[in-house]
């Protein structure tokens, strides 16, 4: 018998038993659709991430206090928790040295801390950093109206800030008009003299509830740490994107030889956006095989239900076997007969929930964007072709056992059986 | 030298129920000659089922030699039986055996299929379908058929591969006399249009007298109150 002959009987005889095949069906159709779904969800989150991690500046490293094992910020113990010195501007400044670290283009040093804002009886808790002019062009950040912190609010120690629009609509029930309003921080005046435009939700979670004052006012009057001169954050812009390990090493070198720290022991960490875009590739990594697999467990139960009824199938059809069998039909030809419908089960099933979870994905992402999300499922080709051979796997796998149980019946039993 | 097409020589089928042992063959020899016309009588359970399974190459005797159409068939695999049920051997059941999936030309062309014949197989299903005078019924199911009519498709499909014997146990058995024998005459003129051997499982004296020689077995052996042609000793 040829393969195409089988093919044939193989729909003839799912085709005489349409509920039965159908339901079938319906096990390897919601297990392939679960799987497209899950891997879509799972590497749309993984775009969303990568693509904030990205928003947030370009050629960015972060350098904090604290070695990375070592955890040893403010307030953390850890091995070389005793003597760490903090960051302070001069650090800064050194890395600005374009002699010291040519990769580097631009640094901004940070205060960062919460406080309270307030504005005719409204109020909210917001992140508020003392921030120079360079922070904007380093984070890439854009006005909606108004104007950024300049040299000159720096110089002056001003009381100007630049409101987060989530901030704004918070004190003022709106984000726009609000600038040469005065509005307190910690019980201090300060003009509004700029709003952020939107960003939506980020790697670091929303940065739009962010208000942004002149460092020197911050180090002055609202933040203050222990040592002279100290900063939380010191955000550099490498001249390029290639540039950016290069600048690494070059901070790296500086910083270690201004707080005299030892090759391996250092008290700073430089972060670039790649080490945060593994991080962040490696939770939504282990996050989409999670779901995946779960997913995959009830494509496993969709498999099992297939030899459910190719046994069931085998079971009632003996007779038929065994005339196939008299008739001169070989062993192989009835195990090709049986894998046959097992593999077109699977097969069609995979298909249809490939469609199906294509649509699960499609919905998951329209409802994403109705509720503002920045969102979208993505249908990888890998994710169909797992599912896809995963479910034919399934399919020749559950039917292998149904299948040569088939093709070993003796003829003479199996044409006596009832 | 006779032209034998099948030639048994003491065989002996046992069949084993756990503890118990049950011979349903012990040590039966005869041949039959190509184009012979033969019936198996006997009492039930005298192993006229088993005899036809082991001569129709469905089952393996336990001991004992049997050739058919010079092969030897006692040492084959299951493979080589299969292939030589499909070319040498044509069924016909009791209780007809046909899929009602398909319709009678489909099965007709069942062997056509399993002997790897796809050229001009619908034409020889159809030629047989009109040996047994079916012609009109061809793509009719086996449940639009009558008794009498779905034999004959069982009958057609038996013939299609031009088997040296076609081998019926009790054909008639579910049928009434009239179509009974109907279906007798039909298999009697196969053999003399075509010379096929016919063997033929029976329990009715009368279509054992059609035939041209009768074997009485009794409790797993050659009856031996009767001749090698059926005759009884007196
Ligand atoms: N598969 C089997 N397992 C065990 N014993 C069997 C089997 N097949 C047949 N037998 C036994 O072998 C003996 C011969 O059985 P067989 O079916 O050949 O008889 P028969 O002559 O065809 O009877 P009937 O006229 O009733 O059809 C019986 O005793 C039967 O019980
Ligand atoms: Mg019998």
């Amino acid at each position: 018998m040829t393969f195409a002959q089988a093919l044939l009987e193989a729909l003839e005889s799912l085709n005489g038993n349409k509920m039965r095949s159908g339901l079938t069906v319906l096990g390897i159709v919601i297990g392939v659709a679960a799987v497209i779904a899950m891997l879509a969800v799972g590497n749309g989150a993984q775009a969303s991430i990568t693509g904030s991690i990205s928003s947030i500046g370009t050629n960015l490293l972060f350098v904090f206090r604290g070695s990375p094992e070592g955890q040893g910020g403010p307030g953390g113990s850890g091995r070389s928790g005793n003597n760490i010195k903090p960051l302070t501007l001069s650090d800064a400044n050194a890395i600005a040295d374009p002699f010291a670290a040519p990769s580097v283009e631009k640094v901004a040093a940070t205060l960062e801390s919460n406080a309270l804002l307030t504005f005719a009886g409204e109020n909210t808790t917001a992140s508020i950093s003392g921030v120079s002019p360079e922070y904007f062009e380093v984070r890439n950040i854009q006005l909606a109206e108004g104007e950024f912190i300049n040299a000159e609010h720096l110089l002056g120690r001003m009381s100007v800030v630049v409101l987060g629009p989530e901030a704004a609509i918070t004190l003022f029930g709106h984000a726009d008009g609000v600038v040469g309003e005065t509005i307190r921080i910690e019980g201090q005046p300060f003009r509004v003299i700029g709003v952020l435009v939107a960003r939506g939700g980020g790697a670091f979670g929303s940065e739009d509830n962010s208000s942004y004052i002149p460092f020197t006012t911050a180090q002055s009057r609202l933040i203050r740490r222990g040592a002279r001169d100290q900063v939380d954050v010191i955000y550099v812009q490498a001249i390029s994107a290639e540039a950016v390990p290069q600048a690494q090493e070059e901070i790296s070198n500086i910083i270690r030889q201004r707080h005299r720290t030892p090759v391996g022991l250092d008290d700073f960490t430089v972060f670039t956006q790649a080490d945060f875009l593994s991080i962040f590739e490696s939770i939504t990594g282990v996050l989409t095989i999670f779901l995946g697999g779960i997913a995959g467990i009830s494509l496993l139960v969709g498999g099992i239900g297939i030899m459910n009824i190719m046994l069931v199938s085998v079971t009632e059809r003996t007779r038929e076997i065994g005339l196939r069998k008299a008739l001169g039909a070989r062993k192989k030809d009835i195990l090709l007969q049986f894998l046959t419908e097992s593999s077109l089960l699977s097969l069609l099933g995979g298909i249809i929930g490939i469609m199906f979870g294509w649509l699960i994905a499609y919905i998951v992402g329209q409802v994403a964007i109705a509720s503002g999300t920045n969102f979208v499922p993505i249908v990888g080709s890998d994710a169909i072709i797992l599912s896809t051979s995963f479910s034919a796997i399934i399919g020749l796998f559950f039917g292998i056992y149904p299948a040569s149980r088939a093709a070993n019946l003796e003829p003479v039993e199996a044409l006596r059986y009832e | 030298m006779a032209d034998w097409v099948v030639q048994a020589k003491d065989l002996v089928k046992t069949y084993k129920m756990g503890e118990i042992e049950v011979q349903a063959l012990r040590g039966v020899s005869f041949n039959i000659k190509r184009g012979e016309v033969v019936s198996i009588m006997g009492p039930s359970g005298s192993g006229k089922s088993t005899m036809m399974n082991t001569l129709g190459c469905l089952d393996r005797p336990t001991s004992g030699e049997y050739i058919l159409d010079g092969e030897s068939v006692a040492e084959m695999n299951d493979d080589q039986l299969a292939s030589v049920r499909n070319r040498k051997i044509g069924f016909v059941f009791q209780s007809f055996n046909l899929l009602s999936r398909l319709t009678a030309v489909g099965n007709v062309e069942l062997p056509l299929r399993y002997a790897g014949i796809s050229e001009g197989r619908r034409a020889k299903a159809q030629s047989a379908l009109e040996a047994v005078g079916l012609k009109e019924r061809m793509l009719h199911r086996p449940y639009e058929l009558s008794g009498g009519q779905q034999q004959r498709v069982a009958i057609a499909r038996s013939l299609v591969n031009d088997p040296a014997i076609i081998m019926a146990d009790e054909p008639t058995g579910n049928l009434d006399s009239k179509v009974g024998k109907e279906i007798m005459s039909l298999l009697l003129n196969l053999n003399k249009e075509r010379g096929t051997t016919l063997i033929i499982v029976t329990h009715d004296p009368n279509i054992a007298e059609q035939t041209q020689r009768v074997i009485r077995l009794r409790d797993g052996e050659l009856d031996p109150e009767y001749d090698e042609n059926g005759k009884k000793i007196k």
